[in-house]
C-alpha cells in the first residue's frame, strides 16, 4: 500500500465515491451529443446564464483587480495550508466546534455516519455540497440505515429521478421544466396532481413537500464555500433557503469541507463574496448566504463538527503546474462558457467535478490515469481561462496533465503509440530537406484521399474521425518560386 | 499516527520539493468608503424582487399595517414597539418552538447593514433582529433599515460586521435558478421581502 504511505502525498481511493467514470470521455461523449433534448436544454441553461453572469460583470469597474486578487489569496493559501489549517482547527476549536480530519472519502464517510448515530437520528438533511458528492457519503448513509434527504432544489430533482448531478452549480442542469414536472408527479408523496411545468409552481411544490422535514430533522449535513482561518468562521452561499433551514434549525450540523476552501482572513471574503456570486449565477449577490462562528447559545445548532477532507487534494497540491486547479471556488463559470461542456453535459465526464476545471481537477485528485480521457476533453479554446474568477489557467493545466499521460503511457508499454510513431516520423522528415520536399508533394494525393468526409485511411483515420483534412494546394510555395 | 498528523504531513510533503512563496496580495479593487447612494440600493432591492417603502420613523407602523395588518407577526425581543401597529397580533420570540415560529404569517426585524452596490441587507442576530430561525420560517420578512446602516460596497459591509454574531445576508425574496438557469423567485425561505427604509 504505497498510497498511505506515511506523509507523502496521496490520491482518492478507488471504489468509494464519485470522481471516477465507469467509461471513457470520448464514449460518454458520442452517446450524450445523440440526445437532441440534452442539447436543446443544455444550450438554452448555458446560453441564458452567459448573458445573465456577463451583464453583472459589466457593472462592476474592478472586476479584473478582483479577479487578481483572488487568484493572490488562493496562492498563498496554497503556500501556507498547513499552517492555515492549523489556524483554523484553534479557532473552531475556540469557537465551541470540534474539527475531525479525514485523509480520504472512507474515512469521511465514516466520521459523519458515527456523528449522525451519536444523535441517534435515522435521517440528515443535506445542504448540496460537491464534497459530499465527491466522497459518496449518500450512499455510505443509506448503507449504515440513514436516510439523507437533499434539500436544494436541483440536487432534490436528481434524487427523485435516481439521477445523477451533472453540472456544478446547477446538477439537474440537464431536465428541462417538463421533465421535472413528471418526476414530481412520480415521486413526490401527495403531490397536487394538477401540478403544471410553471417555474414558480414548481418552486412551491418543493416548498411543501420539504417543510416538515425541515422542521423534524434534528442533524444536518453542510459543505462550505468559505473558512476563514483567522476567526474560525464558515459561509455557505446559496439561493432557496434550504441551506439557512439546515444551518439553522437542527440541533447537530456537519459540515465537510475540502481542506483547499480555506481564506485566511475575514477582509478576504471581500473579494470572494464579490466575485462567486456574479460569476456564478449572474447575481450582484445571491440571495442568502450565512455565516457562522463555532456555537452561538441560543441560535442553531449547539453541536457544530467540521470534517476537513483530503481525499487526493495533497496530491493536487504536489504538482507545481496543477495546484492551482485547488483555486476553484465551484462557481461553474467554465462549464457554462466551455463549448464541450455545453455539447456533452456533465455525465460525460464521469466525475461529479464536470467541464474544464473537472477535466483538471478529476484526474489530478485521482491520478492521471484513473481520469484519462479528461485532459483530452478540450480543444483548448481558452474560454474557461478568461472566465475563471480566480484567474485558474485551466488550458495549461490540461496540457500538462496530457504529457503527463503521455509519459505515463511511454514508462508502461514498451512499443510506442501510433500517435508517437507518426509524430516522430514527421519531426524526422521536417529535419531532412529532400524528404520534407517529397512528402509535401506525396501529401497532394490526399487531395483525393482526404475529401470532406471521406478521411484518410486506416491506421490513420482516428486522426481524421473528429477533424477536417486540410485540403493541400495544388502547387506548394517551393514549387511556385522555383519557377519564378 | 493519527489523520491530523498523516494529512499534514502529506501537505507539508507536498510544499516540501516545490515550496511556492506566500505572496503579498495586490488589492487594487475599489476599497471601502465608497459614497453612498440610496437611490442604487432601492434600484438593486427592487431589481430582485424586494418591495421597499420610504418613509418616517412614526410611518413604519403605518407600513407594517398596509403589509401583515389582521395576521400573526413574530417579533424579535428588541424590536421597537412602535413598528408595530395595534392590527397585528404580536408574537415575541422568547425562544419560541419553532412549529410556532412557522405558524406566524410574518415577522417584523430590523437589520445591522445593507450594502447599495449589490442589494443586500444583513442580519447580525442583534436584539432587534432576533434568532436566525424567525426571518427565516414565516412567509413575510419585513425588514426596517436606518439610512446610516447604508454602505457602498462588500468590503465597507464586512469592516463593519464581525465574526462574533452569525450573520445572515439576504439579497431579494427565496429564489432559485434550478429550472433552466432562469431565476425565480419563492423556494424555502420568505418568498415576500419588504424593506423598510428609514431616516437615521
Amino acid at each position: 500500500m504505497t498510497e498511505t504511505f506515511l506523509g507523502m502525498p496521496a490520491t482518492a481511493p478507488r471504489g468509494v465515491g464519485h470522481l471516477r467514470g465507469d467509461e471513457s470521455f470520448p464514449v460518454a461523449a458520442r452517446r450524450s451529443l445523440a440526445d437532441a433534448q440534452l442539447r436543446r436544454n443544455l444550450g438554452h441553461a448555458t446560453a441564458t446564464i452567459r448573458t445573465k453572469s456577463a451583464a453583472v460583470i459589466g457593472e462592476v469597474p474592478d472586476w479584473q483587480e478582483l479577479r487578481e486578487a483572488g487568484r493572490a489569496i488562493k496562492t498563498d493559501v496554497m503556500a501556507r495550508l498547513p499552517e492555515l489549517l492549523e489556524q483554523l482547527e484553534a479557532t473552531v476549536t475556540a469557537a465551541g466546534g470540534t474539527v475531525h480530519w479525514a485523509a480520504d472519502a472512507v474515512e469521511a464517510n465514516r466520521i459523519v455516519t458515527d456523528l449522525v448515530r451519536a444523535t441517534g437520528s435515522d435521517r440528515v438533511m443535506k445542504v448540496k455540497s460537491m464534497a459530499t458528492q465527491e466522497i459518496g457519503l449518500n450512499e455510505a448513509l443509506e448503507a449504515a440505515g440513514i436516510e439523507p434527504v437533499e434539500t436544494d432544489l436541483a440536487e432534490l430533482i436528481v434524487q427523485l429521478g435516481r439521477d445523477k448531478p451533472s453540472h456544478i452549480l446547477v446538477p439537474a442542469i440537464h431536465r428541462n421544466r417538463a421533465e421535472i414536472r413528471e418526476i414530481f408527479l412520480r415521486e413526490m408523496p401527495g403531490v397536487d396532481p394538477a401540478l403544471t411545468d410553471e417555474p414558480a409552481i414548481l418552486a412551491a411544490a418543493a416548498r411543501r413537500h420539504l417543510r416538515r422535514t425541515f422542521l423534524s430533522t434534528r442533524v444536518a449535513v453542510s459543505g462550505a464555500n468559505f473558512a476563514v482561518a483567522e476567526t474560525g468562521t464558515l459561509a455557505v452561499v446559496e439561493s432557496e433557503g434550504n441551506g439557512r433551514m439546515c444551518l439553522t434549525l437542527p440541533d447537530t450540523l456537519i459540515t465537510v469541507m475540502g481542506i483547499e476552501k480555506l481564506i485566511p482572513t475575514w477582509a478576504d471574503l471581500e473579494v470572494f463574496l464579490q466575485l462567486l456570486p456574479r460569476a456564478s449565477t449572474g447575481e450582484r449577490m445571491n440571495p442568502y448566504t450565512s455565516m457562522w462562528t463555532g456555537v452561538t447559545p441560543g441560535d442553531g445548532p449547539q453541536d457544530f463538527h467540521l470534517v476537513l477532507l483530503d481525499n487526493g487534494r495533497s496530491a493536487v497540491l504536489a504538482d507545481e503546474v496543477g495546484r492551482q486547479a485547488l483555486h476553484c471556488i465551484r462557481c461553474s463559470a467554465c462549464l457554462n462558457v466551455c463549448p464541450v461542456y455545453e455539447r456533452t453535459g456533465g455525465h460525460a465526464y464521469g466525475s461529479v467535478y464536470p467541464g474544464p476545471i473537472g477535466a483538471v481537477l478529476s484526474p489530478q485528485l485521482t491520478g492521471v490515469e484513473d481520469n484519462a480521457s479528461l485532459p483530452f476533453a478540450s480543444s483548448l479554446c481558452g474560454a474557461c481561462f478568461d472566465a475563471c474568477p480566480v484567474m485558474i489557467d485551466i488550458p495549461s493545466i490540461l496540457v500538462h496533465l496530457r504529457a503527463q499521460h503521455v509519459a505515463a503511457y511511454r514508462s508502461e508499454h514498451r512499443v510506442p503509440s501510433p500517435e508517437a510513431i507518426t509524430m516522430a516520423a514527421a519531426a524526422y522528415t521536417m529535419d531532412h530537406l529532400p524528404l520534407y520536399e517529397a512528402a509535401q508533394r506525396a501529401s497532394r494525393v490526399t487531395r483525393f484521399a482526404g475529401r470532406r468526409g471521406g478521411g484518410l485511411p486506416p491506421p490513420l483515420s482516428g486522426w481524421t474521425l473528429g477533424r477536417d483534412l486540410p485540403q493541400p494546394p495544388p502547387q506548394t510555395f517551393r514549387e511556385w518560386w522555383a519557377q519564378r | 499516527m493519527t489523520s491530523r498528523e498523516l494529512i499534514l504531513g502529506r501537505l507539508r510533503a507536498a510544499l516540501g520539493a516545490s515550496p511556492t512563496t506566500p505572496g503579498e496580495v495586490t488589492r487594487d479593487y475599489r476599497p471601502a468608503g465608497g459614497a453612498v447612494d440610496l437611490d442604487v440600493l432601492v434600484h438593486r432591492l427592487t431589481d430582485y424582487r424586494a418591495t421597499v417603502h420610504r418613509c418616517s420613523d412614526g410611518e413604519v407602523a403605518r407600513v407594517v399595517d398596509a403589509i401583515l395588518g389582521g395576521r400573526r407577526v413574530v417579533v424579535p425581543p428588541g424590536l421597537p414597539r412602535r413598528w408595530l401597529p395595534d392590527t397585528v397580533e404580536v408574537l415575541t420570540d422568547d425562544d419560541l418552538p419553532t412549529d410556532r415560529v412557522d405558524a406566524a404569517d410574518g415577522v417584523v426585524t430590523a437589520a445591522a447593514v445593507a450594502v447599495a452596490e449589490t442589494g443586500t441587507v444583513i442580519l447580525d442576530a442583534g436584539p432587534a433582529q432576533g434568532r436566525r430561525v424567525i426571518s427565516l420560517l414565516p412567509d413575510v420578512h419585513v425588514c426596517v433599515l436606518r439610512t446610516d446602516q447604508v454602505v457602498a460596497g462588500v468590503p465597507d459591509a464586512l469592516a463593519r460586521l464581525g465574526p462574533d454574531r452569525p450573520l445572515t445576508w439576504i439579497s431579494g425574496p427565496s429564489a432559485t435558478s434550478d429550472i433552466e438557469l432562469n431565476r425565480v423567485e419563492g423556494v424555502h425561505g420568505p418568498r415576500n421581502l419588504h424593506v423598510v427604509i428609514v431616516p437615521a
